[in-house]
């Protein structure tokens, strides 16, 4: 298959499938596959997210998770307290509303932590921003209302105008719908001129600022587009799993989507996406064969990271494309 | 407030403070002089505590068990170190942390078929048992005392250690200097191997300690190296100095926290909502703290002087 | 290069076709969710244990049923749970849902079990909505609301005198019941109350300290698995021992004791607890399977096996009552409602909200025999209690 060296051919291979696949696996009686690839394609939607900061932007955000826990609580709650009462002003079935409210809130999260984790550079970057997403982890454990460490069932599914998320089918369609999108968003934001401010104060900030560039407005405005569009997956996964807890931002969720943004490949199209494809099928094919599937699945990561540079995209399209210090 | 309690809560925030540095001592050299970020310092903890577990029953007595298990500690760390580790050095901390991410599911797992799900009740010896009235109506556990005191010998160690000692003068210009010490015609590699299988021992040393407490657990690791992170990111990372005052500010805040929060909560909040709340936002002050920290001083509050 | 791409595309065909094979002789497929991996796998292991010696013991048969168990691992997560629950109900398409060993892990899933039309067996966690307002027709239990065990607790407490009280428990959705059912009934004043982080927390100086500090005459504690033993070995290394008496439920069992009795932490013996079974107790199914148990093992089953091996014999009811039929949900259901199964507990009955309404005993920890420990029955404190959720439940 010498035609998938070109990576364009792989995006429309991967994406084909992704729109194929699960259809036909749902009418061929396998509902169970089609909630995999569901959830598949919403962290695949979180990971493009990352993918704009972390792999353009070279900000190694460990603390991804809480905008999608963010997106998530911001349609559990309004549908909680549509249907036990208080908090009128937020109290809504309205799916548009939930999600403008999980995209906000997520930029807004983001702006105020962005200002503060940008001052700081590498390692110091990778650890503010979890301390930052295990605040609001703890916060989320400290609301007794909403369940706590327990989490919160999510009733009824967000109400929107043509799609009936409890449809299996539309959800899907929806997410991978908002995947496409998702990913030219990011392409496009890496082709324009703002990419390209990006990815320069990633390789050498010092001559990009000289260039008269205010490079900590661009990261910091990368950041915000990246938070948001976490956010929106999140509200996706909220009506998804129709369970949420604080324990999907916990720290290892974030460390997960690093490596489906790393595995796949940072800095590509496609690579976020088949990251969280084969994170996903493989972690599903291990934990059925045995309980102690954590041993070959770590086993892989660190064979992955000691062997495999440039993530499968630059395995399979035979990249050398090499990431220093 | 009661000053008694106030006191004996003072010295529990001084013990797991104690016991978060040697854990974060040992990070904070591996990632000062290796320029290495090892998540899986928490699963050397862990290890540390199994060891010492299992053979205070092979031994019979949980003292001799630990002088046992440090260097089984060790060479743990010294192997681990010339396998995957050493591999790592040269790439990014992404890297760094996907693979160490990894070694810890594999440690865990292997933990987890070792031992068992059960983790193991370490008995200690009678004398260690008891407790000690420090004075009037302040008693604490003996066994507490002993971890304080054997936190302040490590700290007074290494602080002689780094400062005083040819190799902590190498470990002090490696931070500083990766290539000098090498144009110092010094055998970098070896160097490298002896500090991770230092700081391999102080993890385990500390896994050890806190065993007889909460006894060895498949998991533990986790749950101690992202506080043990937090405490170098706040120290600074690579300074000594710096991971000892910020591991004893976070054993202090965590501890206090946990006993007079839910106390102050109650003058603002049902006594119900009090009570669940105070736990969970106690365990977000330590995040508080580091972020405020980093908001201000972004290297933390002693970095070193050259990187 | 492009092996690793194909393979991952290969490996999601073959998973998805190997799920199309269907059985070809009559089968009753059973999804048991329980804990296997992390620390709580120390509980999850006796139960599947459990569910091993039943079918065992059952010739592998309910009715002309082959019996297949799924068995599930939770992680000790709501989220994880709730995932293979929906595996097990879509991909496997289960007869019947069982196991849950955590209220918070039952809560997440139970919606997906129930949805789908099918059967919900919780061998454990009896979290307060599920006896209640969400209670369901399709949901039983074999084993307990979360309440009732400290409300027999706060019952010995009250007879044995106790005035005052500090009460440690974690913060989740079983550790909140448990502290209300104590206050249900404990007539005495409780000094003060801590709610710990849940599962992490294991070091517990701060809490001891500020119990110690209350003045309090006994401390009352709820922690399962192996938060227990971390406990109650720092509550002897605190010195409270004759100071602060120790009454406990669901720390102290089988799980732990082998434990303790390795390491010699002779504190435990003659502490009390309570709960609605013991291997001591004396009826045919109990002796069986507590003999087989510890002829398997070399130990003493927990309470956690005993209502893992319930459940099946429950479902063993269901299906004979089916009339060959698994889709003929009613005469299941009316068969499992009449509890007519052979418990170890001996016999009891359902509840409007298929709770069981059974007797609760003071169990002492003490050496048997052989000088393994072990717990035995001293008295019965509560006899046929219903759970204080039935009035909430709108089922008949």
């Amino acid at each position: 298959m010498g035609t998938l060296r070109k990576k364009g051919t792989l995006t429309i291979v991967v994406m084909a499938a992704l729109a194929i696949l699960p259809p036909i696996l749902l009418w061929s009686g396998q509902a169970f596959y089609l909630d995999l690839a569901t959830r598949l394609v919403i962290l695949a939607i979180a990971a493009v997210s990352l993918n704009l900061i972390l792999g353009y932007g070279g900000m190694a955000s460990f603390g991804h998770a809480a905008f999608i826990g963010i997106g998530a609580y911001a349609v559990g709650i309004p549908v909680y307290h549509n249907t036990y009462g208080e908090f009128e002003i937020i109290a809504s079935y309205s799916g548009l509303f939930q999600i403008a409210l999980a995209v906000g809130i997520s930029a807004l999260f983001a702006l105020i932590t962005g200002m503060i984790c940008l001052r700081t550079k590498g390692v110091y970057f990778i650890m503010i921003t979890m301390a930052f997403a295990q605040m609001v982890f703890y916060l989320f454990v400290s609301l007794d209302i909403y369940g706590g460490d327990d989490g919160l069932v999510i009733d009824i599914r967000s109400e929107l105008p043509l799609v009936n998320l409890d449809s299996p089918l539309q959800l899907y369609l929806l997410a991978y719908g908002s995947l496409v999108v998702a990913m030219l968003i990011v392409r496009t934001i890496t082709r324009s001129q703002f990419g390209m401010v990006l990815q320069g104060a990633k390789g050498n900030n010092e001559r990009v600022v000289t260039l008269g560039y205010n490079t900590y407005a661009y990261r910091l405005t990368a950041y915000v587009i990246s938070g948001a569009m976490a956010g929106y997956a999140g509200a996706l996964l909220g009506n998804f799993t129709t369970f949420i807890s604080p324990e999907m931002m916990g720290w290892t969720r974030s460390g997960e989507l690093m490596f489906m943004v790393i595995l796949g490949g940072a800095a590509t199209t496609i690579g976020p996406v088949l990251g969280s494809l084969v994170f996903i099928v493989i972690e599903e094919v291990f934990s059925s064969f045995t309980i102690y599937w954590h041993l070959p699945f770590g086993i892989m990561l660190i064979i992955i990271v000691l062997y495999v540079r440039g993530g499968l995209v630059g395995l399979i399209t035979g990249g050398k494309k090499k990431r220093g210090k | 407030m009661d000053t008694t309690l106030l006191f004996i809560q003072t010295l529990n925030g001084i013990q797991l403070g104690l016991l978060l540095f040697l854990v974060a001592s040992g990070l904070t050299l591996v990632f000062g002089i290796l320029d290495f970020v090892n998540l899986a310092h928490g699963s050397l903890y862990m290890i540390g505590a199994f060891v010492a577990a299992s053979l205070t029953f092979v031994t019979g007595n949980f003292l001799i068990a630990m002088i046992l298990a440090l260097p089984v500690t060790a060479a743990v760390g010294y192997v681990i170190e010339r396998t995957i580790i050493r591999s790592l050095y040269e790439r990014d901390h992404l890297d760094q942390v996907l693979g160490t991410f990894g070694l810890i599911l594999v440690i865990d797992t292997l933990a987890h078929l070792i031992w068992g799900p059960e983790g193991i009740a370490v008995p200690l010896p009678d004398w260690l048992n008891g407790q000690v009235e420090l004075f009037t109506g302040v008693v604490v556990p003996t066994y507490r005392l002993l971890i304080i005191a054997t936190g302040l010998a490590v700290a007074a160690g290494l602080f002689w250690l780094v400062n005083y000692t040819r190799l902590g003068m190498l470990i002090r210009a490696g931070a500083s200097n990766r290539t000098m010490v090498s144009a110092l015609g010094i055998d970098i590699q070896m160097l490298f191997a002896l500090v991770f299988a230092l700081g391999a021992v102080l993890a385990g040393l500390a896994g050890m300690l806190v065993a007889p407490i909460t006894e060895a657990a498949i998991g533990m690791g986790g749950d101690i190296i992202i506080t043990a992170f937090v405490v170098i990111i706040i120290g600074g990372i690579g300074s000594m100095k710096g991971a000892f005052i910020a591991a004893l500010i976070v054993g202090l805040i965590d501890t206090l926290g946990r006993s007079f929060l839910d106390d102050l909560f109650k003058l603002v909040m049902s006594t119900e909502a009090a009570e669940s709340s105070a736990p969970a936002v106690s365990a977000m002050l330590v995040y508080i703290l580091m972020a405020l920290v980093l908001a201000f001083k972004p290297s933390g509050l002693f970095p070193p002087k050259v990187r | 290069m492009n092996k690793t791409f194909s393979a991952a595309l290969a490996a999601t065909l073959i998973a998805g076709l190997s799920g199309t094979a269907f059985a070809q002789t009559k089968e009753v497929k059973i999804g048991y969710v329980t804990t296997l991996t992390t620390g709580g796998a120390a509980i999850g292991k006796p139960m599947e244990t459990a569910v091993n010696l039943a079918v065992e013991h059952m010739g592998g048969k309910m009715g002309d049923f082959d019996i297949k168990v799924i068995f599930g691992d939770d992680g000790f997560k709501p989220e994880t749970g709730k995932q293979v629950t929906d595996k097990l109900v879509k991909q496997d398409n289960v007869d019947f849902v069982a196991g849950y060993i955590w209220s918070n892990v039952l809560l997440a899933s139970r919606k997906s079990v129930l949805d789908a039309g099918k059967f919900l067996i919780s061998s454990n966690a009896g979290p307060s909505p599920v006896a209640g307002k969400l209670c369901n027709e399709n949901f039983f239990s074999t084993s307990w609301q979360n309440d009732q065990n400290p409300m027999a607790m706060g019952e010995v407490l009250n007879q044995r005198g106790v005035k005052s009280l500090y009460v440690m428990s974690p913060n989740y959705a079983a550790g909140k019941n448990m502290v209300t059912g104590l206050e249900r009934t404990f007539k005495g004043e409780i000094l003060g109350k801590d709610f710990t982080k849940w599962p992490g927390q294991l070091d517990f100086s701060a809490e001891l300290a500020k119990a110690k500090a209350s003045g309090a005459e006994a401390i009352f504690v709820f922690y399962p698995g192996k938060a227990g033993g971390a406990f109650v070995q720092q509550y002897q290394q605190a010195g409270l021992k004759g100071v602060m008496d120790l009454y406990t439920v669901f720390t102290i069992d089988a799980v732990s004791l082998p434990r303790f009795q390795k390491a010699n932490f002779e504190g435990v013996l003659g502490s009390f607890q309570t709960m609605f079974w013991s291997p001591d107790m004396d009826n045919e199914q109990n002796k069986r399977f507590v003999a087989s148990y510890k002829e398997k093992t070399g130990q003493y089953p927990p309470h956690y096996a005993a209502q893992a091996y319930d459940t099946m014999y429950l479902i063993k009811s269901a299906v004979e009552a089916s009339g060959g039929d698994l889709k003929n949900m009613d005469a299941m259901r009316a068969a499992m409602k009449s509890a007519s199964f052979p418990s170890v507990r001996g016999e009891f009955t359902y509840g409007n909200n298929n709770m069981p309404i059974q007797n609760f005993y003071l169990r002492e920890v003490v050496k048997d025999d052989d000088g393994d420990w072990t717990t035995k029955i001293v008295s019965t404190v509560f006899e046929k209690h219903q759970d204080p959720y039935a009035a909430e439940c709108p089922l008949k």
